[in-house]
């Protein structure tokens, strides 16, 4: 998806918006391809994000989207407890571009860290407000009021008037400038397990995603895709799939085979002899390391500090080391999905994407329209993981829909969700590191290719260090130097850096015979990091010893965008076949305020359960630009089978603001698996995944 | 070929006039508009388009409509009766045994035919059994306590 400017007015899409002010501060402009800072401030009209209807009902509006990390029920969490109305009374409406304040997309661990703020100050607002309406209504003045449950009381008078009163559904007109949201001590709802609000519909069947529109002559939609990235097409006789019933359009270069039923169209498709020009040669999976170190753009300085020649000089032994991970497939369990309909002029768009106000622009400019004129809705998302911040099959049927005047459903088939997904880059890694006779680190020199440079500069204590950077997740690689589109991933650049700079860390503990958790609290200071590795140590019953001891067991520690994480696992190694079960992991995390304790957990799980797929069987095989992976038969995602025994540790830190737990654990999974492959066995994996082979390979 | 096919849908009668080799997933989403059952990978390996046929879970995606005739199919949509959770929906919910909720239908139901059959499994016996339902989200840890949890409340697949 091409992510062009995006427009003014998307800050005008609240609800009722008329008096929209932009706020001046800006959001990390980090997590997505081509955006520049400063886009996507929020607006400061409380009316964007929140009304009350005469009933007491208050609906809460945000631009982010339910991926399942649970934003609609945090958010929700958030709203009440600012604004001191019932969890049950609040409603949420999320990602319609027509109804929310504009949002630049739901990736990075952002809803709480800098949505969550946002929605705060609104409730805040609004809640002063209706305090000056009631002191007004109720004649008395406002410091004698009480707020309860949406309920304002004058205890004096035992006079009382609901917020529903006051407000009877209407905008609420009135503007008090910088009110401040609850200390955290005044909080009641966050930090509470409260029950998820999607939950009743998830579990029904009922919860509505992109391809549930079912809608009155809807056309479902396949397009003709090349074999490979590169390969350039030549013709095709389509009349095979117009026998078998099916609507041929040909639409610019996009040949689409539509019919009503998904199914017919499925197999009309699969009637056609499509002729395609091969792809170039290109790199294969097992020589894109070589390439990436060719083509990567000069390495960038990230982070230093000290002198490295001055470190060498201290080091009295040097270790040197190159570590690899390969691509990795996002694979959500819903491919990319989009339902598009026009009506007199407006097209409505619902799309599986993490980015809808970037779709809405993007389907605007695909079929000339003004975004005003195209509303786009993600109101439930089969998974995400950075994979759906493109949502080009948006595009898709946006303009069969117009080229056909029928409402046309496009949903990738697996293998398209392969073909197309933006991987995760495959990357290397090359750090050599010196250590002092006494066992300290005395110099650190980090060099990523095509990771990214996120969490590339180290945070240990080490005099003489230096990151550098080569390539990025985000783009503006050469060209070249990835075979297809790469991007956001997870925790994107940091599950690959964490990986080499923590097995590193082990590697150099071991080479000085010293424990690996004592060697990493040598280096540190940060009293969070501190705190993190002795939560997950003592939880885990870390018992020091230097590796390899036999038992199987590492722990390594790391921080995400702010928020600070450390796991400890132990695995067992089948000697025969190589297989790696990982038996138990413990997870400490830090990330400041936490809203739903439950919520975070689940995220907690869901990053170490997902990270077992990196770390042991995900790679994408690919050869000339073909995607040789297009289905769970080849490409293995973590089952039941595989599950750990998991512990989670939240660090109970509310007075931190929020720094967003969606993503953090997952990127100690590599380095911790690898670390406990060698605890147990003394063979060091040097590549992601560490399939059965690799590991087999390494202990040979 | 196009026939009729009737079977028993959710505990009501259903018939459809449809090419009888089309796959169950289909007919079910866009013939009979139940769009709960899951469109994943269309081969059979993910298991979110799981219903039930007979009492046994099967993968819609993967079977023709012409083998479900004369059968009983269930689908998510007619577990809840009159507005009541199956004790396996209410555990799911109480676990919070989701998270994007894409593939808790199949795994849902899967549960089901598990508990039909082995109405007080062992914790081995439900990762067995669930092994070929995949989660990308990573909910698997809550899904098998919601399982256990709903063993320990019902009898069979019963209420």
């Amino acid at each position: 998806m091409k992510t062009g400017e995006l427009s003014r007015r998307g800050f005008l899409a609240s609800g009722a918006g008329l008096f929209v002010f932009v706020r001046a501060e800006a959001t990390p402009y980090y997590q997505e391809p081509g955006r520049l800072p400063g886009r996507g401030a929020y607006p400061t009209d409380l009316n964007a994000y929140l009304r009350i209807g005469g009933d007491g009902r208050v609906t809460g509006f945000a631009g982010k989207v339910e991926l399942g990390q649970g934003a609609t029920t945090a958010l929700a969490q958030l709203l009440a407890d600012e604004l001191d109305v019932p969890y049950d009374s609040v409603d949420m409406v999320l990602a319609d571009t027509d109804l929310c304040p504009y949002d630049m997309g739901t990736f990075g661990s952002m809803c709480i860290r800098n949505f969550g703020p946002a929605l705060r100050a609104a409730a805040a607002e609004a809640r002063a407000v209706l305090l000056q309406m009631a002191s007004e209504r109720l004649q008395a003045p406002a410091e004698r009021l009480q707020v309860k449950a949406g309920v304002i009381t004058d205890p004096s008078q035992a006079k009382h008037v609901s917020y529903g009163e006051l407000v009877q559904g209407k905008r609420i007109e009135r503007h008090i400038e910088k009110v401040a949201v609850k200390a955290p001590a005044a909080l009641r709802l966050v930090g509470q397990p409260l029950r998820r609000k999607d939950g009743a519909a998830k579990v029904t069947g009922k919860a509505k995603y992109s391809g549930d529109m079912i809608l009155p002559g809807m056309l479902h939609a396949r397009i003709l895709r090349p074999p490979a990235h590169g390969a350039k097409f030549i013709s095709v006789d389509t009349s095979p799939a117009e026998k078998a019933g099916a609507r041929v359009v040909r639409e610019g270069e996009m040949i689409a085979i539509l019919h009503e039923h998904r199914d017919v169209a499925d197999r009309a498709l699969g009637l056609l002899k499509p002729q395609f020009q091969p792809a170039p040669p290109g790199p294969d999976d097992k020589t894109i390391f070589e390439h990436l170190l060719k083509t990567g753009p000069q390495p960038q300085v990230v982070a230093q500090g000290g002198n490295l020649a001055e470190g060498e000089k201290l080091a009295s032994s040097v270790v040197e080391q190159t570590y690899w991970n390969s691509y990795v497939a996002h694979a959500p369990m819903e491919t990319h999905t989009a339902t598009a309909s026009i009506e007199g002029g407006k097209v409505t768009v619902w799309a599986s994407t993490q980015a809808p106000f970037s779709v809405r622009q993007a389907v605007a400019q695909a079929l000339g329209l003004q975004p005003d004129n195209v509303r786009v809705i993600a109101s439930y998302v089969g998974g995400g993981f950075g994979g759906k911040s493109a949502a080009e099959q948006a595009v898709e049927a946006a303009r069969l829909a117009k080229a056909t005047g029928k409402p046309v459903q496009v949903v990738w088939d697996r293998a398209e969700e392969f073909l197309y997904d933006t991987f995760r880059p495959a990357a290397v890694v090359q750090i050599r590191a010196g250590l002092t006779s006494t066992g300290e680190i005395g110099f650190w020199d980090f060099k990523v290719y095509g990771a990214g440079d996120r969490e590339a500069g180290t945070f240990y204590d080490v005099p003489h260090h230096r990151a550098l950077s080569s390539g990025n997740w985000m783009g503006g690689n050469p060209a070249g130097m990835h075979p297809f589109a790469i991007g956001p991933w997870r925790a994107p650049s940091v599950n690959t850096n964490s990986y080499a700079r923590e097995s590193h860390m082990d590697v150099l503990a071991a080479k000085a015979r010293i424990d690996p958790l004592e060697f990493r609290l040598n280096h540190l200071k940060d009293p969070r990091m501190l705190r993190v590795l002795e939560a997950a140590a003592k939880q885990f019953g870390w018992k020091p010893a230097p590796a390899p001891s036999k038992r199987g067991v590492a722990i390594v520690c790391g921080i995400y965008s702010g928020t600070y994480v450390a796991t400890a696992a132990e695995v067992a190694v089948d000697r025969s076949t190589g297989h790696v079960q990982v038996k138990r992991m413990v997870t400490a995390m830090d990330q400041g305020l936490t809203v739903n304790q439950d919520g975070a957990r689940q995220q907690m799980e869901g990053c170490l359960t997902m990270g077992l797929g990196y770390a042991l069987t995900e790679e994408v095989r690919f050869k000339n630009g073909e995607v040789l992976d297009r289905n769970f038969d080849t490409y293995e995602l973590p089952r039941f089978s595989w599950l750990p025994k998991i512990e989670t540790i939240l660090i109970d830190n509310p007075g931190t603001p929020a720094s967003g737990g969606g993503e953090p654990p997952i990127i100690t999974v590599g380095a911790v698996i690898a670390g406990a492959i060698y605890d147990a066995t003394g063979a060091r994996l040097l590549q992601l995944p560490m399939t059965p082979a690799r590991v087999k390979a390494a202990m040979a | 070929m196009q026939r009729t096919i009737s079977f028993t849908l959710n505990g009501k009668p259903a018939r459809v006039t449809v090419d009888d080799e089309r796959m169950l997933l289909w007919v079910l989403r866009s013939d009979l508009g139940l769009t709960g059952t899951k469109f994943g990978c269309g081969a059979a390996l993910c298991g979110a388009c799981t219903v039930i046929v007979d009492k046994q879970a099967v993968r819609s995606c993967s079977i023709p409509v012409k083998d479900v005739a004369g059968k009983q199919v269930l689908t998510i949509e007619g577990l809840s009766q009159e507005g009541r959770l199956h004790p396996i929906q209410e555990a799911f919910l109480k676990h919070h045994a989701f998270q994007c909720g894409y593939c808790t239908p199949g795994m849902v139901l899967n549960a089901y035919a598990l508990l039909l059959r082995t109405p007080r499994p062992t914790h081995d016996e439900i990762i067995r059994h669930m092994d070929d339902n995949l989660c990308r989200c990573g909910a698997q840890m809550r899904i098998v306590e919601a399982i256990q949890e709903a063993s320990a409340g019902m009898r069979g697949g019963s209420r």
